[in-house]
């Protein structure tokens, strides 16, 4: 048994060690929000917030999460679905499919928290989540329109 | 810790009695899952409908019934806003819900087609729904009226809200649905002109984002049942090949292993608990297949195979005027090169999925399909019952492009894993390893082009020779037309209202030398228009740069007949400012074609480094759809098109080595992301008088656009796609 901090709340989960901490999320907790797109860590689907840095979780087997280290997951972002990437993206109608969005948006909260107004260039860097439907377009101006507010805020 | 946690959105199993009493659609006790504010079907057992479209509740929420597919391209908020017009309602109140194919079938197909592909959702369908609406409308008016005693027509309708005009007397349409449910349907309902829309034609916002924005929207691949259990499977990586032996005691005591099972004659799947556990005893299965007759066939061996069709003296012809013959004989000079595009995967950032439960009464499935009467028919198929034996539940899909609508391969698979655990549900999910070697690829062709120009550079004569693949030979035969495949020559046809070509040209043949691997093809967004317009488009210009002419000048002298064709070239050419001079370093190519009942074009802004880097810069993409019904659902597929046509066009390929697709996962079979994103800048301009479709049509645009471009940069023509096999470093 392994004890995992997952949106606040300490979880005991069975799993073998080596099993990647994406489909603990989503089999053993049950938290579906975080995606399988490739398990290779290319998509970006499965991006978590590991101690809030974005993390790819098809690709971080569960032995490697350090006790104490909290693990947020899009269902646990903001309560209500505040956070400002969340309500950017409400505003400008970004997902399509929506399959990547709880990794894009996930990406993007970690790259604003880092980094409160990035460039377009680093924005362009940073998010290499991948969307087929090709919303990059206003994901790029979603993280804008979040960094202005949350500026302004 | 368990495996049927509750903290996510659930979808309850029915139990054999409800569904065995379910008489309508009402009394079935369960729900599909659907974005949050979406009814329920099983929630409203009060509310009758008032008719196969419309249920308004006594809470004045008004459910509309899609039939389509919602996989991102929202069809769903576009066909919600055509019913809500003709219906009058307060779209602040509408949600949506599917019917089940099962009570399609039971209901003779009272919601028509479910088919979500060809970019039919809204143009095929668009008259009989808002019909569906202004049918609704009429019974709404017609019960208060009826309570009231007054006529009909003395009453109004605004926002759901009915108004009785001499006596100021008001009710709503919550008030009264059940009331109007009885009231007998009109025979004929007059429908908006749509300059009158208020609802449609508005960029309205999608219905369905924000579950997708807190990870409750529930995709196929998150589907939970009680007692469910997870499947992964591995398919014989050479088409054609089948199972030899496995060793099924290796994996068995692994844990949370249940069973393995041969599925069909090529596959194995092991059943666990949780899918980790059974795709990791999967890993360690020893499988022996036997690979079959294409063991040997390589991408080598089927470009010679192709090469061969660009000569070939049979050949099926699409577009035929004139003598090509002749006219090339007698050509003051003669251009001619050859063109090719490989197979590409689909990749849906969902992999493939169901979740089937059998008995040897019932089979149920639940999965993300863009035809859930097709799945329906696939479950029916396999677990060996009647359709009317047999329901499928769609759920929504992470992504479509044509992958989920004609096969359900998936969906057989699951149904045969089911079928061997009676009474157990088992979701069986492909990785992206299957998905990325089981695909249903776009078709691989080879285009010989050859013109004909006369002393003035007058393009006399045109023979297209398309050697390859054929979709409809290998998944749907019946639509073949005496052994031809008419799919194949998508925008290149001499006329009609789908796909026709821009150019008038004396002396024409455009054929095809039907060559068909063993790889599988299938409907890939854009289809055939894709490498047509690669074709046609970038010839075109090759054709202009060698008689000295301006691309666009050089089209525009053979378009007078083509009205609509000409109308959104010379609009790129417009926006993108063909006339002045770009900025330095920059580059611009131009194009245009007709697919999906559409008229669309393209043109691109370049630049080339000196080490061969490519940089688009800008994109402006024009499109007259006829009638538009949401602008801003169509500006984002437009944008989104363009990632998939130039992912296809700069950097995928699917190749072919002993038998087998070669890549495996998005390491090998890149696709684009934000840092080579360009600006998108889309033309919406609806000339009225006909649908055409948005999904599909401006993909075809994206890579001759782009290539036309890069010519102009670089000098160096790109003709085998794709790009990233070329350098483009200036020789």
């Amino acid at each position: 048994m392994a004890r995992l901090n997952v949106n606040g709340v300490v979880r005991e989960v069975d799993a073998e060690p080596d099993t990647p901490l994406l489909w603990v999320i989503r089999e053993q907790i049950g938290l579906t929000g975080t995606k399988y797109g490739c398990g290779i860590a290319q998509c970006g689907a499965c991006t978590v917030h590991l101690d809030g840095a974005a993390v790819r979780s098809c690709s971080m087997p569960l032995s490697a999460v350090e006790p104490g280290q909290k693990i947020v997951t899009i269902e646990g972002l903001a309560p209500d679905a505040r956070h400002p990437v969340q309500q950017a993206w409400a505003e400008l109608d970004v997902p399509q499919c929506g399959f990547c969005q709880p990794g894009m948006i996930m990406a993007s909260a970690a790259l604003l928290a880092q980094t409160a107004r990035p460039s377009e260039d680093q924005i362009r860097q940073e998010i290499t989540n991948i969307c087929r439907c090709g919303t990059y377009n206003r994901v790029l101006a979603g993280i804008k329109l979040a960094a202005e507010r949350g500026q302004a805020g | 810790m368990s495996l049927e946690p509750k903290a996510a959105p659930q979808v309850a199993r029915p139990t054999r009695r409800t569904l065995l009493a379910g008489a309508g659609l009402f009394t079935l006790g369960f729900h599909i899952p659907f974005p949050a504010r979406a009814a329920t079907l099983g929630a409203a057992p009060t509310t009758p409908e008032v008719n196969a479209w419309v249920v308004v509740k006594p809470d004045e929420t008004v459910v509309i019934r899609i039939a389509r597919s919602e996989m991102g391209q929202g069809t769903l908020t576009g066909l919600a806003q055509l019913v809500a017009e003709e219906l009058d309602c307060d779209w602040a109140r509408v949600t949506t819900e599917y019917p089940s194919p099962g009570q399609n079938l039971a209901r003779k197909r009272v919601w028509g087609d479910y088919s979500t592909g060809g970019s039919r959702g809204v143009r095929d369908s668009h008259e009989y729904v808002r019909k569906g609406g202004a049918a609704a409308r009429f019974m709404l008016v017609a019960a208060a009226a009826k309570g009231w005693g007054v006529p009909p027509a003395e009453c109004r309708v605004e926002r759901g809200v009915i108004t009785h005009g001499p006596s100021g007397r008001s009710t709503t349409y919550g008030a009264v649905a059940a009331e109007a449910a009885k009231i007998e349907p009109p025979k004929d309902v007059t429908l908006k002109d749509p300059k009158d829309w208020t609802i449609a034609g508005k960029p309205l916002k999608r219905l369905d984002t924000l579950p997708k924005l807190d990870g409750s929207q529930v995709y196929g691949i998150d589907l939970k049942l009680p007692g469910l259990l997870n499947a992964a499977i591995r398919d014989c990586p050479v088409t054609g090949g089948s199972v030899k032996s496995f060793e099924a005691a290796a994996v068995s005591g692994m844990p949370g292993v249940k069973r393995v099972i041969q599925v069909g004659d090529s596959a194995v799947a092991v059943v666990a608990d949780t899918f980790w556990r059974a795709k990791t005893a999967l890993d360690a299965l020893p499988i022996v297949w036997d690979e079959g007759p294409n063991a040997k066939v390589s991408s080598e061996t089927i470009a010679a195979v192709l090469r061969e069709g660009l000569d070939a003296k049979e050949a099926f012809v699409g577009n035929k005027a004139g003598d090509v013959a002749g006219a090339l004989k007698g050509a003051a000079k003669v251009v001619e090169a050859v063109y090719g595009v490989p197979f590409q995967n689909h990749a849906t950032m969902e992999p493939m999925n169901a979740t089937a439960l059998w008995t040897p009464e019932r089979c149920e499935v639940w999965t993300p399909t863009q035809n859930g009467e097709a799945a329906l028919a696939a479950t029916a198929d396999a677990a060996g019952l009647p359709a009317t034996s047999c329901e499928v539940y769609k759920i929504h899909l992470g992504g479509g492009f044509g992958r989920r609508g004609a096969t359900h391969d998936w969906v057989r698979q699951a149904v045969l894993i089911a079928k061997e655990m009676p009474g157990t549900p088992v979701k069986l999910l492909w990785t992206r390893e299957e998905d990325m070697t089981h695909g249903r690829y776009h078709p691989v062709t080879q285009c010989r082009m050859r013109a004909a120009l006369d002393q003035d550079g007058n393009l006399t004569g045109l023979h297209m020779r398309i050697s390859g693949q054929s979709i409809l030979a290998a998944i749907a035969p019946q639509r073949m037309v005496e052994g031809r495949d008419p799919v194949t020559f998508q925008g290149l046809n001499p006329g009609g209202p789908e796909a026709a070509i821009g150019y008038t040209i004396p002396n024409i043949l455009i054929d095809h030398a039907m060559r068909n691997p063993h790889i599988l093809p299938g409907f890939w967004r854009g289809v055939n228009l894709n490498p047509n317009a690669i074709y046609l488009e970038c010839f075109m210009d090759e054709l202009a740069h060698a008689t000295g002419q301006d691309p666009l000048a050089f089209r525009l002298k053979l378009m007078d007949n083509h009205p609509k064709h000409r109308a959104v070239l010379q609009a790129v050419a417009d926006k993108i400012g063909w006339k002045t001079k770009p900025p330095e370093g920059v580059y611009r190519g131009i194009c245009q074609t007709m697919g999906f009942g559409s008229y669309v074009a393209g043109a691109a802004e370049v630049s080339v480094s000196d080490q061969g880097e490519l940089k688009i810069h800008r994109i402006v993409a024009a499109t007259d759809p006829g009638h538009a019904v949401n602008p801003q659902q169509i500006e984002a597929q437009v944008a989104g098109s363009f990632v998939y046509g130039l992912s296809a066009a700069l950097y995928g390929a699917c190749t072919v080595k002993d038998g087998r697709i070669e890549q495996t996962n998005f390491d090998s079979y890149p696709v684009m992301k934000m840092d080579a994103m360009p600006a998108v800048e889309a033309i919406l301009m609806p000339s009225g008088g006909f649908w055409g479709g948005v999904g599909e049509p401006t993909i075809a645009v994206a890579a001759p656009a782009v290539l036309n471009a890069i010519f102009a940069a670089t000098g160096k023509r790109v003709r085998q796609l794709p790009l990233k096999d070329t350098d483009l470093r200036r020789a």
